[in-house]
């Protein structure tokens, strides 16, 4: 905070206040006072706490004021791409083959050759989640690491709905998005010190990163060379929930029980680490 | 020594974005127009709308009908397959109009005389997109009426309970128009961002808590066939976008770099993690009853009136209704769950340094979340879009179109969807001026110690009570019988109570909120 160590009168104080309130050069010098008071009332409000606050349009809307207007168009462009992210999402080929219209009046049972729309929106979810997926790598600070990794994993549920793969989708949602982002969220919160949490891994740690790194890329690329992909012509018709469920208590109980189990351990774990202290 | 600080800014001309003067001129001028009116024939122009509105939807659904039938159809079965097959492949304009034409001549009824208007009104509707953009449209217009009339209905209902008027003066009759004014007072505001904020996430978070919202009516069905994505896991989904908006309001608290914010931020993370599991439990019973996770085939299985709603199925279901609705006011942040924004603790909790319409987001999410909330309930345990009487009752109705209309009107139709939805929203408001707000700590007790094992217990009961009912013993179909229609005679007792408590209210009000609130009260 600015001093003026020369003034030591109430009535100054309050001249320049008044001033302040009028807040212009040449009405100062209409007061009788010189241009030395105007600077000083100049850089009292420069340095004032007050500025902190400042208008968040005021930059910009000198340099560009068309950009101004586009401040109320976000919301209408940001809805308008989820929803048409999320409706012509299933319809890649599970809504569409329940759409009336598509299967039951062309006698045709297959997807409906919606080819252009849908390779655009694979690409745009396809680009959201590799440039997401490197922006939880890049970025320094642990919250915006955390929301880089929602939304990677919303796009990845995104990728599902398309596959028709709907309950995969909703339940990447809701367990990932949803429930693990905000558990993560929740913890960085209680745990740092200060509002910025900055991730900084020892070089060390970065060498042994790349190399797991690297060994898991070695990995999947020969995965997928190694794969024979199939066409769409083979691919079931959507999956039906009850199918999914049925399967996962005849065929695969045992798997599912492990890994039940294996949840089951990890939450007694957690449980008794956290009462060791008392 | 003097310390000189200027606490105030200069004075700066109002800088408006250039949308937001057209878009306040817009809205004044329908003000101004609709005010006089509306100050006068306040009661018809309430029922015209509502009548309105169920024709105009009413209208569509017997528009997609007709041309399903008599021209998609009938392109279909025509002599040339060539033709039924263009329409579907991209890069065509479909039937052209006056081919639907024909088809309409040919379908004969009283559109014929006008098969060559018809034809080219009637084309674009045979392309999905066409029907997708409609729908939309009108989603997202419901989507902003929700917020604007709970809002003022809130205020006037909060008036009410503490013995004063609520809004009065805006637009006349009852301040009906108060929330409009708010918008457009919030359009006009200035947007601030705190220095310290994290300012990427502090401007994107309003959409993160507003877009989850929106996109829950997707899959939300308000009727059979009302429904904008007939999705075969509605129910996960609607539950999984709703877990999104909750890192909405996470986020906000956190970019404002505001410990108030903060705290209503962990409070908020500390809710969810807590109200979550117990409010999937609650909402899997009614799944386990019907087998399905599609809001449409439960909302069907319910169709035998009062009796048939899967909360009198048995007492499992009927303990778990009131156990979701108490896990979904912590889920739409409603009293006593209010501790995200706390006002008398915390200023305002997640959203203190937000203002203009980036605040309003938030409460456009809140309140569509609580018709959300309030639609899961009544689809998953009131019967949805079933009305009280048996849809079999109907079975001897004629089938013509008033007939038909009649029926959605009395037995299955989206306004009862709606109505029941209206309810609970003031069901939630309330409970928000009527009961004190909680700690969080007895928020965690009551979601996870209470709440959380209650509804594990029912789950189980419920799953017993189902694979006990899937064996054919009279025995067991009698005491599933009496226990439904008790608990029904139950459910029928409160349903009863709730107009002869309000009517008493309305009878003694000179008593309850004194002369005041008398003499401007409707009806006195």
């Amino acid at each position: 905070m600015p001093y003026a160590n020369d003034v030591n009168n109430d009535l100054f104080l309050n001249r320049m206040i008044f001033n302040a309130m009028a807040n212009s050069t040449h009405r100062t010098r209409a007061e009788g006072l010189g241009l030395r008071d105007a600077a000083l009332i100049r850089c009292a409000q420069t340095f004032d706490h007050s500025r902190r606050l400042k208008p968040a349009a005021q930059g910009r809307a000198k340099i560009f004021p068309a950009l101004d207007c586009l401040r109320w168009l976000n919301p209408v462009v940001g809805l308008v791409c989820l929803a048409v992210l999320v409706v012509w999402g299933p319809g890649a080929s599970s809504v569409a083959a329940a759409d009336t219209l598509a299967s039951d009046v062309a006698g045709v049972t297959q997807a409906v050759p919606g080819g252009v729309l849908e390779a655009l929106l694979f690409y745009l979810v396809a680009g959201t989640t590799v440039i997401s997926s490197l922006g939880v790598c890049i970025a320094k600070n642990i919250v915006r690491m955390a929301v880089w990794l929602f939304v990677a994993l919303g796009s990845v549920a995104l990728l599902y709905l398309l596959l028709a793969a709907n309950f995969l989708g909703a339940i990447q949602l809701l367990v990932y998005s949803g429930g693990t982002l905000v558990l993560l969220i929740f913890g960085i919160m209680l745990t740092s010190k200060s509002p910025w949490v900055r991730f900084e891994p020892h070089r060390l740690e970065l060498l042994g990163a790349a190399v797991i790194c690297g060994a898991l890329l070695v990995g999947l690329c020969a995965a997928l060379t190694g794969t024979t992909w199939h066409g769409m012509e083979e691919v079931m018709p959507g999956t039906s929930v009850a199918a999914l469920g049925r399967r996962l208590l005849t065929v695969y109980l045992v798997p599912f029980e492990v890994a039940g189990v294996l949840l089951m351990i990890v939450m007694v774990g957690a449980a008794h680490l956290a009462r060791q202290e008392k | 020594m003097t310390q000189i600080s200027v606490p105030w800014q200069p004075t700066q001309p109002v800088r408006y974005g250039l949308l937001s003067r057209p878009i306040v001129g817009v809205a004044v001028f329908i003000y101004r127009m609709a005010a006089p009116f509306v100050r006068r024939f306040p009661g018809p122009i309430l029922i015209g709308a509502v009548v309105g509105v169920c024709l105009i939807v009413w209208l569509h659904a017997l528009t997609y009908a007709y041309v399903d039938a008599r021209i998609l159809g009938a392109a279909s079965v025509s002599a040339d397959p060539a033709a039924a097959i263009s329409w579907t492949s991209p890069g065509t304009w479909g039937l052209p109009p006056s081919t639907v034409a024909a088809l309409i001549e040919s379908a004969g009824g009283p559109a014929a005389a006008w098969s060559s208007i018809l034809g080219y009104l009637l084309w674009p509707l045979q392309f999905s997109l066409t029907r997708d953009l409609l729908g939309l449209g009108g989603l997202f217009g419901l989507f902003n009426l929700i917020p604007i009339y709970t809002i003022w209905w809130e205020r006037k209902v909060a008036g009410r309970i503490q013995s004063r008027l609520g809004p009065m003066r805006v637009g006349g009759w009852h301040g009906w128009s108060q929330s409009v004014a708010d918008g457009i007072k919030l359009i006009l505001k200035e947007d601030l961002i705190p220095d310290g904020a994290d300012r990427i996430l502090f401007r994107a978070a309003p959409y993160f808590a507003l877009v989850p919202a929106g996109l829950a009516f997707l899959a939300l069905p308000f009727g059979a066939a009302y429904v904008f994505r007939e999705l075969d896991v509605a129910l996960v989904f609607i539950l999984g976008v709703l877990g999104i908006e909750v890192v909405g309001i996470i986020m906000a608290g956190w970019a404002s770099n505001n410990k108030w914010s903060v705290y209503g931020a962990m409070r908020e993370a500390c809710q969810m993690v807590s109200y979550e599991i117990p409010m999937g439990m609650a909402l899997l019973i009614p799944v386990v009853s019907v087998g399905s996770l599609s809001l449409s085939v439960i909302g069907e299985a319910q169709s035998e009136g009062w009796f048939s709603w899967l909360v009198f199925s048995n007492p499992f279901t009927f303990v778990a209704f009131v156990a979701y609705f108490i896990a979904s006011l912590a889920s739409c942040k409603r009293a006593p769950f209010d501790l995200p924004e706390a006002e008398s603790e915390l200023v305002a909790g997640f959203h203190t340094e937000y203002s203009g319409l980036r605040w309003a987001f938030f409460f456009f999410a809140e309140y569509a979340v609580m018709f959300i909330v309030g639609g899961l309930a009544s689809i998953l345990f009131l019967g949805g879009w079933n009305s009280p009487f048996p849809a079999s009752w109907g079975a001897s109705w004629s089938d013509g179109i008033l007939m038909q209309g009649l029926k959605g009107l009395v037995f299955n139709g989206p306004i009862w969807f709606v109505a029941k939805c209206v309810f609970f929203l003031y069901v939630q408001i309330w409970l928000r001026w009527t009961l004190p707000r909680i700690r969080i700590d007895q928020v965690l007790y009551a979601c996870v110690q209470v709440l959380l094992p209650l509804t594990m217990l029912l789950l189980l009961g419920n799953t017993l009570w189902v694979w006990a009912s899937m064996s054919d013993s009279p025995a067991w179909a009698g005491v599933d019988r009496i226990v439904t229609y008790g608990l029904g005679l139950i459910g029928l007792a409160f349903a009863l109570m709730f107009p002869a408590i309000a009517a008493y209210g309305f009878y003694f009000r000179r008593r309850l909120v004194g002369n005041l609130v008398q003499d401007a009260m409707p009806g006195s």
